[in-house]
C-alpha cells in the first residue's frame, strides 16, 4: 500500500500504523471523532494557507540563515547604542549554561524534580542581593519596565496611597509602560529636572509631595546617562512624607557605584540584561525587584520568591516558595498583581555572570566603563560645534551629545555614520524635543581606544 | 506490585526504570571558591585612555561610590562551570523526561535546530535601536510569523511584545479598557467575566487593569454555565477572558453563544489560547466570535520554557481593535520591513522594544518545519495521545476524570484521586512526589482545587505510544503502592536530589530566607 503521508520527526505517533493502532485503542474510527464536542459550524474546514513547509532540517536552516544574513550586526559595525539594551561582553560560560537542555527545557516542576532550578534561581537572587546589599530579591520579572511598574504598585499597597512621583527625564517608553500599568487607580506626578545637573529639582519635589504620595521614583544612572547626585536628599524628602523611595539602577555599575539602599532606597529595581545576556534585538531583558527583609515589603511582591530551608537530612539544603499565598497562583485576583512565566533563564544566566565576575571583576568592569565613557566624552567634546555638556553631572556609560550647532540633524549624522559602519547614538530629538538635536551615546568595556577614536574622527568628518 | 529494584525485566518486558535523580549534594555557590580566584578577566583599559583620563571617578561624589566590596563568590572558571553543570543535572527538563505530567504547560519537544539558529550572531548581536535597514532579516521573521498567526486564529493583527502568557492577558485587558475608554463607557463598564477553569491570570490581570472580576463555575457536566453567564452580564460588562478547551480538557461547545451574549451586553471577548495545542487548524478564534486572543509561543509553538521564560505571549486582535495595539507594529511596504509607531489609540508600551526575538524566531521555525498539514497533525496527535492516556489512567484503581463522563477530551485532562484518597489517605500531591522517584513530573492543579485531589496531565504530540505507556505504568505503580503501603508513598521521595523538605519556615517572616545573605543572618546567626 502506497502511503505518502509525512512522518514528522517531532511527532513520534504520526507514523500511520501507530496512529491507526492508537485510534483503535481509544475506540475511534478517525481523529474527527475525538473532536466531537466542537460544533461543526466552528470547525475550520480548509487547510490553513500557511507558507509551504521546509520539512528537512537542511532546508529550514538554509532559509533562516539566509533570512538572518540580511541583518548587520554589532560585530560588523561599531555600536554606540544603549538606551536600555547594552552591548557588554557575554562570557562563554554564560552561553554554555543557558544552552544546557536541562535548564533550557525545564519549566515549573516541584523542588523534588527540579532542585537545580530552585537552587540556581536562589543563587541568582542571592548574588544580586550582595550586589544590592538587600536581603530580598525576586525571581526575575519580564524586564526593567515591569520591575519599575510593579514596584510602584507595591509602594501603593504598602502605604495605602495612590499617587507616585517620577522624574520628567524618564524615557518615553518606560513612562508609557508605567502610565498604562497604573492607569486605573494611581495618579502620576512628574517632577522637573535641574537644568544644570539633570537630576530631580528638589524644590519642585518638595512642593509636589504630600501625605498622599506613595512613592518617589528615580533612576541612577538616569535614562539620559547622568548620575543622580541627590539620592539621599530625595529619599529623605520621600520618607518625611511617609512615602517609599524607589531607585532604578544599572546592575553592572554596582561594582563601583553605591547600592541605592545606602542612600535611602526602599525598593530597588532594574534590568539584568547587562549581566550576561546578548542583546538579541531586545530579547535579553529581565527585571529585578529588591527590598529589605520586612514582612510589609515581602508580602507585596507578586513574583515568586524562593527560600532556602532544611530537609530531614541534616545539612542538606532544600528550597520552596516563600509566602506563596500572596500570589495569583494561590488566590487568583485576590493575589498581588499576577505571576507567571517571565524571564527565569536570564536570571540563571545573570547568576553565572556574577559568579564568574566576582567582586574584583565587577569593580574592574565598572572602572573600565567609567574610563571609556570619560575618555569618549572628553574627545567628542573637542569636536567643534558638538557639545557634551548638556548636563554637568557625571555619567556612568551614557551621555548626551548635542549637535545643534552643526546645522545637521541627528538623523543625518547617524545616516552618515552608518555609511562608515558605525551605529551612532540613540536619537533623542523626538523623545525630548527640548534637548534639540541630541543623541545618547553609550560606551562599555567592549570599546577600545581605537574604536572610540574612530567614532570621534568619523564624527569630525560628518559634522564638518 | 512490581519490585522495580529486583529485576530490570520481567518475562522479557522492561520493568519501571531504576531511576535516581542526579544528586551532587552541591554546596550553595557562596560556599565555593577561595579569595582572589577569578572566573573571567575583563578587557583592560588602553594605556592611551588611562593617560588621558587620570581619574575615572572624576566628578562622582563619595556618597555615590561603593564602600563595601560585594560579597560575591570568588571562583575559578572551571569551578563555576562544574557547579552549574551539577545543578543543571539536578533539573528535569523536557530533554530528559517523559514530560506529560506538567498539565496546562504543553511540554513538547523544542527542536534543537531552532535553538542553534537563535544563537547565531545575526540575531544575538543585534541592538534593538539599529537602523531599520540593518535589521531587515529579523523584521521579516516578525512579519512572516504574524501572517502565520493571523491564519491560525482568523484575527487581523498581532503584537509579539508581551513577555509571556500573563503579560498577554494583561495586554488584552488593557486593550479592552482602552476600547471602552474611547467610547466614553469605561466608568460604567468595569466588570470582566472569566471561568474558574481559565488560568488564574485571567482573573488577576483583569483586576490589575482596573476591572472587577466575576468568575463562573462549571455546570454539572463540566461546561461553563451559560445560565450563570446570562445572569452575570449587564451594562457593566466590559469583557470576557476565557480559555477553551478549559484546564479540564473539555471544549465548551457553546463558546459562540458565550461570545454572542457578551457582545449583546456590549463587551469584548478575549480568548486565552495560551495552550492551543489541540486545536491548531481545527477551530479558530474568529469563527467562535472572539475579538482578541493570545498564544504562548513557549507552549503551542515549541519555544523552550527556559525554567519559566524568556517567552512571548503573541497577542492578536480583530481589525476594529488594531488602533489600540501596543507600539510599534512590524509592517511591510512591499520593499522593506519597518516599525510602525502610527497607532492612534495605542495603549503604548508593554515592554521595552518589540518582544523576545529569539522566541519569535524559534516559533516561526517550528511552524515552517511543519506547515499547515504538520500543524494539524501535531494537534491531532496531541489529542489522540491525550485520549489514549485518559483510557490508561482511568483503568488505574482510584482514578477518575470528573465531568463529561464518557466524552472525549481535547489536549489535557484534570483527573481526580478523590477515591484513592478516601481509600488510602494518600493525597494527590503525595502521589506526585512519589512519581518524582521514577523520573517524571506530575502536577496537581491551580488553586482553588475545584476538582478534589486533582492531577493534570497533558501528553502533547511529542511522546511515543511506548512513552505514554511508561508514564501510565509509573502512575499505576504509585497508585498501587498507595493502596498496598500508604506510608511508602507518604514518605517519598527516595530517589530525588533531596529528601523531604521542611516547608514551615517559608511562611514565617522570622524564619524565611529569600537570599543567602538573609540565611546567614537568620538561620546561621552570622552578623552581616
Amino acid at each position: 500500500m502506497a502511503n505518502h503521508k509525512t512522518v514528522y520527526p517531532y511527532i513520534p505517533n504520526s507514523e500511520p500504523n501507530i496512529k491507526a493502532q492508537m485510534l483503535k485503542e481509544v475506540n475511534a474510527n478517525n481523529v474527527d471523532e475525538l473532536y466531537s464536542d466542537i460544533p461543526v459550524h466552528l470547525r475550520f474546514n480548509r487547510v490553513m494557507s500557511l507558507p509551504p513547509p521546509l520539512k528537512s532540517e537542511y532546508e529550514l536552516r538554509r532559509h533562516l540563515e539566509k533570512t538572518l544574513s540580511q541583518n548587520k550586526t554589532t560585530k560588523e559595525y561599531l555600536n554606540f547604542l544603549g538606551a536600555g539594551c547594552y552591548q557588554h561582553y557575554v562570557p562563554a560560560v554564560c552561553d554554555e549554561i543557558n544552552s544546557r537542555g536541562e535548564f533550557l527545557t525545564a519549566y515549573a516542576g516541584e523542588p523534588y524534580d527540579d532542585h537545580g532550578r530552585f537552587q540556581s534561581l536562589f543563587e541568582y537572587t542571592s548574588m544580586m542581593a550582595e550586589l544590592l546589599e538587600m536581603d530580598v530579591v525576586n525571581v526575575p520579572t519580564y524586564d526593567g519596565f515591569q520591575a519599575a511598574s510593579t514596584a510602584l504598585r507595591m509602594a501603593c499597597r504598602i502605604t495605602g496611597r495612590n499617587k507616585v512621583l517620577l522624574p520628567e527625564t524618564l524615557g518615553v517608553d518606560l513612562l508609557s509602560k508605567i502610565r498604562d500599568y497604573l492607569k486605573p487607580d494611581i495618579k502620576i506626578g512628574m517632577i522637573r529636572h535641574d537644568p544644570v545637573t539633570g537630576g530631580m529639582d528638589l524644590q519642585h519635589l518638595e512642593e509636589a509631595i504630600n501625605g498622599d504620595c506613595a512613592a518617589v521614583f528615580f533612576e541612577n544612572p538616569s535614562y539620559l546617562g547622568f548620575l543622580e547626585l541627590n539620592g539621599a536628599e530625595i529619599a529623605e524628602i520621600a520618607h518625611q512624607q511617609g512615602a517609599i523611595c524607589i531607585v532604578s539602577v544599572d546592575p553592572i555599575s554596582l561594582g563601583v557605584l553605591e547600592p541605592p539602599v545606602n542612600y535611602g532606597a526602599d525598593l530597588v529595581v532594574g534590568d539584568i540584561q547587562p549581566l550576561g545576556m546578548h542583546m538579541q534585538y531586545g530579547g535579553g531583558q529581565a527585571g529585578f525587584i529588591a527590598s529589605r527583609d520586612e514582612e510589609k515589603f515581602v508580602m507585596q511582591y507578586p513574583s515568586r520568591l524562593f527560600g532556602i530551608v532544611p530537609t530531614k537530612v541534616k545539612g542538606e539544603y532544600g528550597f520552596g516558595d516563600v509566602a506563596y499565598d500572596r500570589t495569583s497562583f494561590a488566590r487568583r485576583e485576590e493575589g498581588n498583581e499576577w505571576v507567571g512565566t517571565a524571564a527565569a533563564l536570564w536570571g540563571i544566566t545573570a547568576g553565572v555572570y556574577l559568579a564568574l565576575m566576582g567582586p574584583q571583576g565587577m569593580k574592574e568592569i565598572g572602572e573600565g566603563i567609567l574610563y571609556r565613557s570619560q575618555y569618549a566624552k572628553q574627545e567628542i567634546g573637542k569636536i567643534s560645534n558638538v557639545s557634551v555638556g548638556v548636563f554637568q553631572a557625571p555619567q556612568f556609560k551614557e551621555f548626551i551629545v548635542n549637535f545643534d550647532k552643526t546645522g545637521k540633524t541627528v538623523a543625518e549624522i547617524n545616516h552618515s555614520l552608518l555609511e562608515k559602519r558605525i551605529f551612532g547614538g540613540k536619537d533623542l530629538s523626538h523623545e525630548f524635543p527640548w534637548l534639540g538635536e541630541s543623541a545618547l551615546f553609550c560606551f562599555t568595556e567592549v570599546h577600545t581606544k581605537d574604536d572610540i577614536d574612530q567614532l570621534v574622527s568619523t564624527l569630525e568628518e560628518v559634522v564638518a | 506490585m512490581k519490585n522495580i529494584t529486583a529485576e530490570r525485566f520481567t518475562d522479557g518486558k522492561p520493568n519501571l526504570r531504576r531511576f535516581h535523580q542526579a544528586c551532587w549534594d552541591e554546596p550553595i555557590i557562596f560556599e565555593l571558591g577561595q579569595p582572589g580566584q577569578r572566573g573571567i578577566l575583563v578587557p583592560e583599559v588602553d594605556e592611551g585612555i588611562k593617560s588621558e583620563v587620570r581619574d575615572p571617578f572624576t566628578g562622582i561624589p563619595d556618597s555615590l561610590l561603593r564602600k563595601n566590596r560585594p560579597q560575591l563568590p570568588e571562583m575559578s572558571q572551571p569551578a563555576v562551570l562544574r557547579h552549574y553543570v551539577h545543578i543543571s543535572q539536578e533539573t528535569l527538563g523536557v530533554d530528559c523526561n517523559i514530560d506529560v505530567g506538567q498539565g496546562t504547560c504543553t511540554m513538547k519537544y523544542s527542536p534543537k535546530i531552532n535553538d542553534q539558529l537563535a544563537r547565531m550572531p545575526e540575531l544575538t548581536e543585534l541592538h534593538p535601536l539599529q537602523d531599520e535597514t540593518t535589521v531587515q532579516g529579523i523584521l521579516e521573521i516578525f512579519w512572516r510569523f504574524e501572517q502565520i498567526l493571523k491564519d491560525i486564529s482568523g484575527l487581523d493583527r498581532f503584537t509579539m511584545q508581551p513577555g509571556a502568557g500573563s503579560a498577554a492577558i494583561y495586554t488584552n485587558a488593557s486593550i479592552i479598557r482602552a476600547y471602552h475608554t474611547s467610547r466614553g463607557e469605561i466608568d460604567k463598564r468595569d466588570e470582566i467575566i472569566t471561568t474558574i477553569f481559565s488560568h488564574p491570570s485571567d482573573a488577576a490581570c483583569a483586576k490589575v487593569a482596573g476591572f472587577k472580576v466575576i468568575t463562573l463555575y462549571p455546570n454539572e457536566d463540566g461546561y461553563p454555565d451559560i445560565e450563570a453567564l446570562k445572569a452575570a452580564i449587564s451594562d457593566r460588562t466590559a469583557g470576557l477572558l476565557i480559555t477553551n478547551p478549559e484546564d479540564t480538557g473539555i471544549y465548551n461547545p457553546k463558546i459562540a453563544e458565550f461570545t454572542r451574549i457578551i457582545h449583546y451586553a456590549g463587551g469584548l471577548c478575549s480568548y486565552d489560547q495560551a495552550n492551543a495545542n489541540g486545536i491548531l487548524g481545527i477551530t479558530r478564534a474568529r469563527e467562535a466570535g472572539f475579538d482578541l486572543c493570545h498564544f504562548n509561543l513557549h507552549k503551542t509553538f515549541s519555544t523552550p520554557h527556559g525554567c519559566g521564560g524568556p517567552a512571548v505571549g503573541a497577542t492578536g486582535v480583530t481589525k476594529e481593535l488594531i488602533p489600540f495595539l501596543p507600539v510599534p507594529l512590524v509592517d511591510f511596504d512591499g520593499e522593506k520591513y519597518y516599525l510602525n509607531y502610527d497607532i492612534p489609540n495605542s495603549i503604548g508600551k508593554i515592554r521595552p522594544f518589540y518582544g523576545v526575538a529569539p522566541a519569535v524566531l524559534k516559533a516561526y521555525a517550528w511552524v515552517m518545519a511543519l506547515g499547515a498539514e504538520g500543524l494539524r497533525e501535531a494537534a491531532e496527535i496531541a489529542v489522540l495521545n491525550n485520549n489514549y492516556l485518559l483510557k490508561k489512567i482511568l483503568s488505574i484503581r482510584g482514578a477518575s476524570a470528573p465531568y463529561a463522563e464518557g466524552k472525549r477530551r481535547i489536549e489535557q485532562v484534570r483527573y481526580s484521586w478523590e477515591k484513592l484518597y478516601e481509600e488510602t489517605g494518600v493525597h494527590s500531591d503525595e502521589l506526585g512526589i512519589r512519581a518524582a522517584d521514577f523520573g517524571v513530573h506530575y502536577w496537581t492543579s491551580h488553586h482553588p482545587y475545584v476538582v478534589s485531589e486533582p492531577c493534570t496531565l497533558e501528553p502533547t504530540e511529542s511522546y511515543s505510544k511506548e512513552e505514554l505507556d511508561e508514564y501510565a505504568a509509573i502512575i499505576e505503580n504509585v497508585a498501587n503502592e498507595a493502596y498496598a503501603d500508604p506510608e511508602l508513598v507518604k514518605n517519598a521521595p527516595y530517589n530525588s536530589t533531596v529528601h523531604t523538605i521542611d516547608h514551615h519556615p517559608l511562611d514565617d517572616p522570622e524564619q524565611w530566607c529569600i537570599t543567602w545573605r538573609a540565611y546567614k543572618r537568620k538561620a546561621q546567626k552570622i552578623p552581616v
